[in-house]
């Protein structure tokens, strides 16, 4: 009885902290007293380590008494009983969860200490610390989600703090311009994630995946779902995840979002929000166990953006850009041990290689610098090794490789033309023939009109920053 | 029918009209502001007062206390039930939000005693059930917007045509429809089926359903933003679908009323992505929300309409909100052309957040009014449509992107100077924090508002089932 009171306890608090940091930081942004960096930093220090040493508490207590999943049950937030709707808040500590959120609070506090000498006296410092808390809410709740819900607010805040993070430059128009395509990439995430969300309460009766995959802790659930339920809900989740991590085809994003700030990318797109849609896969995994055909799907994905990712990261001509793409191959590859079902390897792989990473995105900034010590220390130029592959492939491909690689897979290019640019077409298109009309029956000619049908006399034709 | 304690109604209604008169004959703007402002907040306060009255009864219908107006026709004319109770106090905080955000440089072309004449109307509107006095109201809103455009020398030709057809098909299609001896209308024969589908084609037009838009967007650009916001964000014509179309249409008329509305949700999300316009990226938006409202009060399922519902009320705040802190940024920058950043986040950090949040709170983004209510659209759309109502999804999705993407092109990309202050005034001020308040609290705890939504919504299907079958029982015994 008393150990699960501190099992509560201690939930609770994990999951207080980061939304009473943004509480705090959000109000007085509101009322027009923002908080002062040192005000600002110590909100965030406190609540992150308090946050921090409540999840290790956690972590202790389950060693201890050898308990494995932890429910935190907060009731439920809106329930409409006759049509058996409910928005249950419950929430998970699990084998998979507790590392997720260890990681995320150590991270995130580290990252925090360093932003704050980082932006010290940056006019966006607080703008950064705001978003930087709706991060941190978002991922402590996704990370701890026992719903389909839940994981699905968390997956939303991150995806808006993560948009809104990488247009942080904003006086210069190209921030902002990666800011949006990052968004919409997420959007239609998002969209997919609902749709499987919605799918899941029609199928299961309700988003709960303890309802979903059994009580068993993680990984040991069983999915009470048929083959063709879990294709249909573990396609959408792939799309979903794809969208979140910058898997194939969604790739292009991954080194626009590197135009924020060096903290942030090194936060999320080195380390967490990058890591999230392979979380979500593990999340969900006995639903893979269900369908091999899902099962080949996720393994493709992963390979086909594990091998992109090496080939595009090889030819980057900045470090952060070289990162990214290095990221998105381990990413790939752990998406692959989720699909051969190696889940504890595929966790271990996400920790270790979100660690790994923002070290390196923290220290690119000084990378040249590390050169040369490095290049001093030796006496000589550091030794370029050359690969083999280029021994076993013919030269030809050699070019074409290097081409593909350098555009980045044209993976930009290609949802440009078959999604984005048909789209602002069919939608001017309507926008002028509308146009005519209301002018036809007003017998006047807009000004606007003209603007609107000719986009080179504005240079504009509507959203064509997500091109 | 029971009573309230208080006339609330009928206060609420006579305040802005008398105020209106009185607003009209003062010289003093500022003065006239001053008094326009409280006039305002008491019409809220008794629009207030008369939701608290109305739900400490505990009923689904009530009348004035000391109804006027039944010692007049002899019949209940405005009544409040569980549709229109929490409407109005929507709609009276919208025009209080409006007139208090006005700036007083703008007051020469934002007519105060307009206003308030148009919130008379507007309140009557949505507290009256005749159907006779809500074609008759709805008639007459038209006319304000109508002279401004006049008066500011405007072309009224898209709205006239369009406006002039709402009137013809209402009036003619309410007159087809055969009423009984018990009031009640007989929907078997084919005049009434005729009738019907004009009074929804009426419906449909005010709500600006595709394709029947063309004036909304006309009107936002050719009347003062504030007159076109207080005009559409109400959502009078949907009002006017549930009071005399939903009673009298058949399940097959309402689903198609629904997939019409779920194309224009996408279809309107798709146009706000290529404006360049922001009044018309605006309209766009809205009508895009309006319509999903429209999907939801169609399906005729409880959770599809209790999503619906709540719809409402945050769509009503949220992109009232929106709508208002735009007109704010316009105020202070003249007309805003989305083809070129503006960068103007430095200078109005508070209008900026409230923009994003207004937004966001629109789309359904979680921890904002409406989020359950997009949730519960969803599983409504499902049920009905498993594989058409995920574009639902879809609209909100394209939304949200144009959301961010108007945030972007109005706040960020370029550094913009400025010479003197443009933050939001104390007034202003007043009103985002209200507006967030509601938004955010509405957001966090959502299911009283859910609650009493699911309760209305259960109500008004168990009062179109109880219609029909005593209008099937009035059949078989006349036979």
């Amino acid at each position: 009885m008393d150990i699960q009171y501190a099992f509560h306890a201690l939930g609770v608090i994990v999951l207080v902290m980061p939304t009473l940091l943004l509480a705090v930081i959000g109000l007085m942004s509101l009322i027009g007293r923002p908080l002062g960096e040192t005000m600002m930093a110590r909100w965030t220090e406190a609540t992150v380590t308090v946050a921090l040493l409540a999840s290790l508490g956690i972590l202790g207590l389950m060693l201890y008494s050898g308990v494995r999943q932890v429910p935190i049950e907060l009731g439920n937030w809106v329930v409409i009983p006759e049509q058996h709707f409910h928005f249950h808040l419950r929430f998970v500590f699990d084998r998979l969860s507790v590392p997720f959120v260890i990681l995320t609070l150590v991270l995130v506090g580290t990252i925090g200490a360093f932003a704050n000498r980082y932006l010290h006296r940056e006019p966006g410092y607080g703008r950064f610390f705001l978003f930087y808390a709706v991060f941190l809410l978002g991922m402590v709740l996704a990370s701890l989600a026992g719903t389909i819900e839940s994981l699905f607010i968390g997956w939303e805040l991150v995806g808006l703090s993560s948009a809104l993070l990488v247009a942080y430059f904003h006086e210069r128009p190209s921030p902002v311009v990666n800011g949006i395509r990052v968004w919409a990439i997420y959007r239609i995430a998002d969209a997919a994630f609902l749709v499987a969300a919605v799918a899941l309460h029609h199928l299961t009766g309700g988003g709960d995946f303890s309802g979903l995959m059994g009580t068993e802790p993680w990984p040991y659930g069983t999915a009470s779902l048929t083959g063709m339920q879990a294709l249909f809900v573990g396609l959408l989740l792939l799309v979903a995840a794809a969208g979140k991590s910058g898997m194939v085809p969604f790739s292009g994003w991954l080194p626009r979002a590197m135009e924020g700030p060096t903290p942030s990318s090194a936060v999320f797109y080195g380390a967490l929000s990058v890591h999230l849609g392979a979380y979500l896969l593990l999340r969900v995994s006995p639903i893979l166990d269900v369908s091999m055909t899902l099962q080949i799907c996720v393994i493709a994905l992963g390979l086909i953006s594990a091998v992109f990712g090496a080939l595009a990261a090889r030819v980057q001509s900045d470090i952060k850009s070289a990162l990214a793409f290095a990221s998105l191959t381990q990413v790939g590859i752990i998406v692959v041990e989720i699909g051969f079902g190696l889940r504890y390897i595929a966790l271990i792989h996400i920790i270790g290689h979100a660690c790994l990473r923002t070290l390196q995105l923290l220290r690119a900034p000084t990378v040249l610098r590390d050169y040369h010590t490095l290049e001093n220390a030796l006496g000589q130029n550091l030794p370029q090794q050359e690969s083999y592959v280029r021994y076993i492939t013919p030269s030809s491909a050699q070019k074409w490789l290097y081409r593909f690689a350098l555009e980045r897979g044209y993976l930009d290019a290609f949802l440009d033309t078959l999604f984005v640019r048909p789209f602002i077409k069919v939608f001017s298109l309507f926008n002028s023939w509308e146009r005519r009309w209301t002018d036809l029956l007003s017998g006047t000619e807009s000004t606007e009109a003209l603007a609107t049908m000719d986009p080179s006399t504005t240079g504009s034709d509507g959203i064509k920053d997500i091109k | 029918m029971q009573e309230l304690h208080l006339p609330w109604l009928e206060l609420s209604v006579v305040i802005p009209f008398i105020g209106a008169i009185y607003i009209k004959l003062l010289k003093n703007r500022n003065s006239a502001y001053m008094q326009c402002v409280l006039l305002c907040a008491l019409t809220l306060i008794c629009a207030l007062g008369e939701w608290i009255d109305f739900m400490t009864l505990r009923i689904f219908e009530a009348h004035d206390h000391w109804d006027f107006l039944k010692a007049i026709f002899g019949r209940d004319v405005f009544v409040i039930d569980e549709l229109n109770a929490p409407l109005l106090p929507l709609a009276a905080l919208l025009y209080l939000m409006m007139v208090l955000s006005t700036l007083r440089t703008k007051l020469g072309r934002f007519s105060l005693a307009g206003a308030l004449f148009s919130e008379a109307i507007l309140i009557m509107t949505l507290s009256c059930r005749e159907p006779w006095l809500i074609i008759l109201l709805m008639s007459l809103a038209t006319i304000p917007p109508w002279l401004e455009m006049r008066s500011r020398k405007q072309s009224t030709g898209v709205y006239t045509v369009h406006m002039s057809l709402f009137i013809g098909l209402s009036v003619v299609g309410w007159w087809l429809v055969p009423v009984n001896e018990a009031g009640i209308p007989d929907t078997s024969s084919s005049l009434a089926i005729i009738g019907g589908a004009m009074l929804t084609a009426a419906g449909l037009l005010r709500s600006g359903i595709v394709p029947v838009h063309c004036w909304m967007t006309d009107l936002f650009e050719k009347a003062a933003f504030g007159t076109a916001l207080l005009f559409v964000t109400p959502m009078t014509g949907a009002y006017m679908i549930m009071r005399i179309v939903l009673p009298i249409a058949p399940p097959w008329a309402l689903q198609s009323i629904a997939l019409v509305s779920l194309f224009t949700a996408v279809y309107s999300a798709g146009m706000a992505l290529v404006q360049t316009d922001s009044r018309r990226f605006f309209c766009y938006l809205f009508l895009s929300h309006s319509s999903l409202v429209l999907v939801g009060l169609e399906l005729l399922t409880p959770i599809g309409l209790t999503g619906a519902l709540c719809i409402w009320i945050s769509v009503g705040l949220s992109l009232g909100g929106f709508g208002l802190t735009l007109r704010a940024v316009e105020a202070r920058m003249g007309r805003l052309s989305l083809s070129k950043y503006h960068g103007l986040y430095e200078h109005m950090p508070t209008l900026a957040g409230l923009f994003l949040l207004t937004g966001l709170g629109s789309i359904g983004f979680p921890g904002t009014i409406g989020f359950i209510g997009m949730e519960l659209i969803v599983e409504g759309a499902v049920e009905i449509y498993p594989s058409i109502g995920t574009v639902v999804v879809l609209a909100a999705a394209l939304n949200g992107i144009a959301i961010l993407y108007a945030y972007f092109r109005v706040f960020t990309g370029t550094r913009h100077m400025a010479s003197i202050s443009l933050n939001a005034r104390p007034q202003e001020r007043f009103a985002v924090l209200t507006l967030t308040f509601l938004i955010i609290g509405g957001g966090l705890v959502p299911q009283p508002g859910v609650a009493s939504r699911y309760h209305a919504a259960k109500e008004l299907i168990a009062h179109r089932l109880i219609k029909t079958e005593s209008l099937e029982h009035h059949r078989v015994t006349e036979h």
